[in-house]
């Protein structure tokens, strides 16, 4: 009785167990319906994972399955990343602990009823419950907010190596908050949008719409908030990894005040894209500003592998070789910010070219053709911040020596190999002629297949050591129950005022 | 170590050609006859994926197949001597008289002039050109017309007094007034329509760059032991979804692209369903898409 309270407690209490369990929730997902798509039905593996699930796929209801699934997964990733900053930024207690027990409710309902509304027969029972779930993460959001509010004297910096303004606050805090607030005014446009359904709005999947000369409030409101959704879970990663890195110093302080700002514009954009076409131009801005905050990040994160590997092996003055190995020596700590370089060619990089060369390329090619090229360029993106959360949890897990570098490399190479592979197939008109195509798609979507399947395939590997690790005696997951939080520097300090306030609250 | 090292390059260069390698085969007859036509009844039908009810008030026929690589030759070569159409730097060129421009955002405009028509050069044409007369390639004859843009398939269909079917015809004619999602039902089998995953024998039979089937391959025949289900409308077309995308007759205003239908053998089953919509330039031209044409009701039919 007492380890399954203490199972219990793990999993729904402690940081860790918690962001172990929305891992598991992802990869269970993902296991099963990626095999719905892609070569998958080509090789019949969907016709079995049907039969075997009893799935009700009506030709009619697709889009509407695709929304469900990926609001479904987006929400697990939105609540693991609340998990992580309710855990690296200083908050009191209770905040943290109400939000992680009201967002794990809300996604974990969402999810379960979600994926039956969506999956296994239209019973509206099951709807109501999804959006009961989707409210509670919303609800969840505000107190994260709330919680986050950074211009009160409770947690201020102490250590003056991270961004702060002259009275003590924390801007990494801020950058944290405006996120939040970010995301919440953007979960609101979905929101007003969905509760059209079916009353001036119906169901549509936004790539079909892009030739489409003139769209309506209600359908330019769902393409900003998918948009914008994705681009806030970035930046949202990207603050969190700049914490594990322990960011600090003067690339710290140049970095969060033009993340705020990116965040503020580009935001401010996709929100406008309802009611003007100069959203783009404000998009790009933004963009540009969140980018290089995290070019900065990427930049100290780098050198801050180097100089600790070569303080570990105590080189006093090490080569310019010994520099370059020492930065590859951990790949779950390189990966992360390598991913952030790579997404500039498979993501950015092709989203500017596909700008550029819109009209004299891409809109000469058939509708079918853009549309492969950019579900492929934001599934990418979605796939590339999966990774560096996987990452980050393989280092959370304290999984270390060889198994590390075999992980974390293979994370690496696999990944970049299907989402290079993935780019190019999408791309692949610029490359060859139709005629001459089916080679290059079949070798391309194969290396896709075989990057994302060992991807797969190393992720149940260490969910299975996780789950074998539950019965074991001297196990890892009592051992972190412990130590719940994620060991990092904290970049604010709880100050007397801080106390005092705290300490009235208890009294009352 | 070395020589395990290029026999692994031989094997990857050797299948990645053999790909490409298009294999000569024999023409397969499908029982179904490439002039025949549809009637389609006037009357209200469910369109779109939400199935909004729309009316079309007047009857039309419309091809039960799609036009053939021996149709659209015939057609060359009388179109060449009427000259109505030419031939020059490797392509059939025709004259278009423009589109209305509105100048909207992306919208190219088309001003009056010649338009290509079929490239010649493109080895994805199953048609031959010797000494000034146009043929279907062997094997080919009764295989969907491709490689023709959507100005060629205009061109073709004023040529004989047709023109090409508007979307809302198009769906019409492909779902009837039923609510189904593909012109036979719900769901599709894959040996009832020519689609990615469809695996048809015939194309593993062929050799891999030919993926066209003959147009109502789909009509519950056997092939070699390939056992067919039939796939056609309510109204008997055949091919209305699969094989190839099928370009819409429709010049939509703020807008210069020219919309396909249908699916090809190049899409998933989903695109096959009746509602989802393709569309390029109108100088677009490839292996996965053709055409049909639609014409009023002659007299005499209307009187009967």
């Amino acid at each position: 009785m007492k380890k399954i309270r203490d199972l219990f407690y793990f999993f729904f209490q402690s940081t860790k167990g918690l962001i172990l369990l929305g891992i598991t929730a992802i990869s269970v997902i993902t296991a099963i319906w990626g095999t719905l798509s892609g070569p998958m039905i080509e090789w019949g593996v969907k016709d079995i994972t049907v039969k075997l699930l009893g799935l009700d796929l009506e030709s009619v209801e697709r889009s509407g399955r695709i929304i469900m699934l990926y609001h479904v997964i987006a929400m697990i990733v939105t609540s693991i990343e609340v998990y992580m900053i309710t855990s690296i930024v200083p908050m009191r207690k209770h905040q943290r602990t109400n939000i992680n027990g009201t967002i794990t409710v809300g996604w974990i309902t969402a999810m379960i009823f979600g994926m039956a509304f969506g999956y296994f027969g239209h019973n509206y029972f099951y709807h109501g419950l999804f959006l009961v779930g989707q409210s509670l993460i919303f609800f969840a959001g505000i107190q994260l907010a709330v919680a986050l509010y950074p211009w009160r004297k409770h947690f201020l910096v102490e250590n003056k190596e991270y961004a702060h303004t002259k009275s003590g606050y924390d801007i990494e805090r801020i950058a944290f908050f405006i996120m939040a607030v970010s995301m919440l005014i953007s979960a609101g446009f979905g929101a007003v949008t969905g509760s059209f359904w079916s009353n001036g709005h119906e169901t549509f999947l936004a790539e079909d719409l892009i030739r489409q000369p003139d769209k309506t409030a209600l359908q330019k409101s769902i393409i900003g908030h998918l948009h914008i959704m994705l681009t806030l879970i970035a930046v949202a990663i990207t603050l969190i990894v700049g914490r594990w890195m322990d960011f600090k110093g003067k690339l710290h302080k140049f970095a969060m005040p033009i993340m705020i700002f990116g965040i503020i514009v580009i935001s401010g954009g996709v929100w406008s894209v309802v009611w003007t076409h100069m959203a783009h131009t404000f998009i790009y801005i933004g963009s540009t500003f969140v980018m290089f905050a995290a070019l900065l990040l990427v930049i100290y994160a780098w050198g801050k592998i180097i100089k600790d590997r070569i303080a570990e092996q105590g080189l006093e003055k090490p080569s310019f070789g010994q520099k370059f190995k020492a930065l590859f020596h951990d790949p779950i700590k390189f990966g992360p910010f390598w991913q952030m370089v790579f997404m500039n060619f498979t993501v950015s990089g092709v989203g500017i070219f596909m700008a550029v060369k819109l009209e004299e390329i891409f809109r000469v090619w058939p509708a079918r053709e853009e549309r492969i090229t950019l579900t492929g360029h934001w599934h990418i993106l979605a796939a590339l911040i999966a990774t560096i959360i996987l990452m980050y949890y393989i280092d959370i897990a304290g999984i270390k020596g060889k198994l590390r570098k075999w992980l974390g490399w293979t994370i690496i190479i696999g990944s970049d190999i299907a989402f290079a592979a993935m780019t190019i197939m999408s791309m692949k008109r610029l490359f060859v002629t139709e005629y001459y195509q089916t080679p290059l798609v079949n070798w391309t979507m194969l290396a896709t297949d075989f990057g994302l399947g060992i991807i797969l395939v190393i992720l149940a590997g260490v969910l299975g050591w996780r789950l074998i690790d539950l019965f074991k005696s001297d196990n890892l997951w009592s051992k972190e129950s412990a130590s719940p939080e994620l060991e990092l520097e904290r970049t604010a300090v709880l100050t007397k005022q801080g106390r005092d306030a705290i300490k009235k609250e208890m009294e009352i | 170590m070395r020589s395990s090292k290029y026999f692994l390059i031989t094997i990857i260069l050797f299948s990645a050609f053999n790909l490409y390698a298009e294999k000569p085969f024999k023409y397969i007859e499908t029982g179904v006859d490439p002039d025949s036509w549809a009637v389609i009844p006037a009357g209200e039908f469910y369109a779109g994926q939400h199935q909004s009810i729309e009316n079309i008030d007047y009857d039309f026929e419309i091809m039960i197949t799609d036009v053939t690589n021996e149709q659209f030759a015939n057609y060359l070569n009388e179109a060449l001597e009427k000259r109505t159409i030419y031939a020059k730097n490797d392509t059939v060129w025709g004259y278009h008289p423009g589109d209305p421009f509105d100048a909207y955002l992306h919208e190219w405009e088309i001003p009056a002039g010649d338009y290509p028509h079929v490239p010649l050069n493109n080895p994805g044409l199953r048609l031959d050109y010797n000494n000034g007369k146009f043929s279907a390639k062997a094997g080919y004859e009764n295989h969907p017309m491709v490689e023709v843009s959507w100005f060629g398939a205009k061109a073709y269909a004023d040529f004989y007094g047709y023109r090409l079917p508007t979307e809302l015809e198009w769906e019409k004619a492909a779902r009837g007034i039923g609510t189904n999602d593909y012109p036979w039902g719900n769901t599709v089998e894959r040996n009832q329509a020519n689609f990615l995953s469809s695996h048809n024998l015939f194309t593993k039979m062929f050799g891999d760059v030919v993926k066209t089937t003959p147009v109502g391959f789909y009509n519950g025949k056997s092939y070699n032991g390939y056992q067919t289900i039939e796939g056609i409308s309510p109204y008997g077309l055949y091919d209305i979804v699969g094989n190839v995308y099928q370009w819409m007759g429709d010049d939509y205003p703020k807008v210069h692209y020219r919309y396909m239908r249908g699916g090809s053998y190049q899409s998933y089953e989903y695109s096959l369903r009746v509602w989802p919509r393709n569309s390029a330039g109108p100088e677009y031209t490839s292996m996965a898409v053709g055409f049909r044409c639609a014409r009023d009701m002659s007299t005499e039919l209307l009187k009967n």
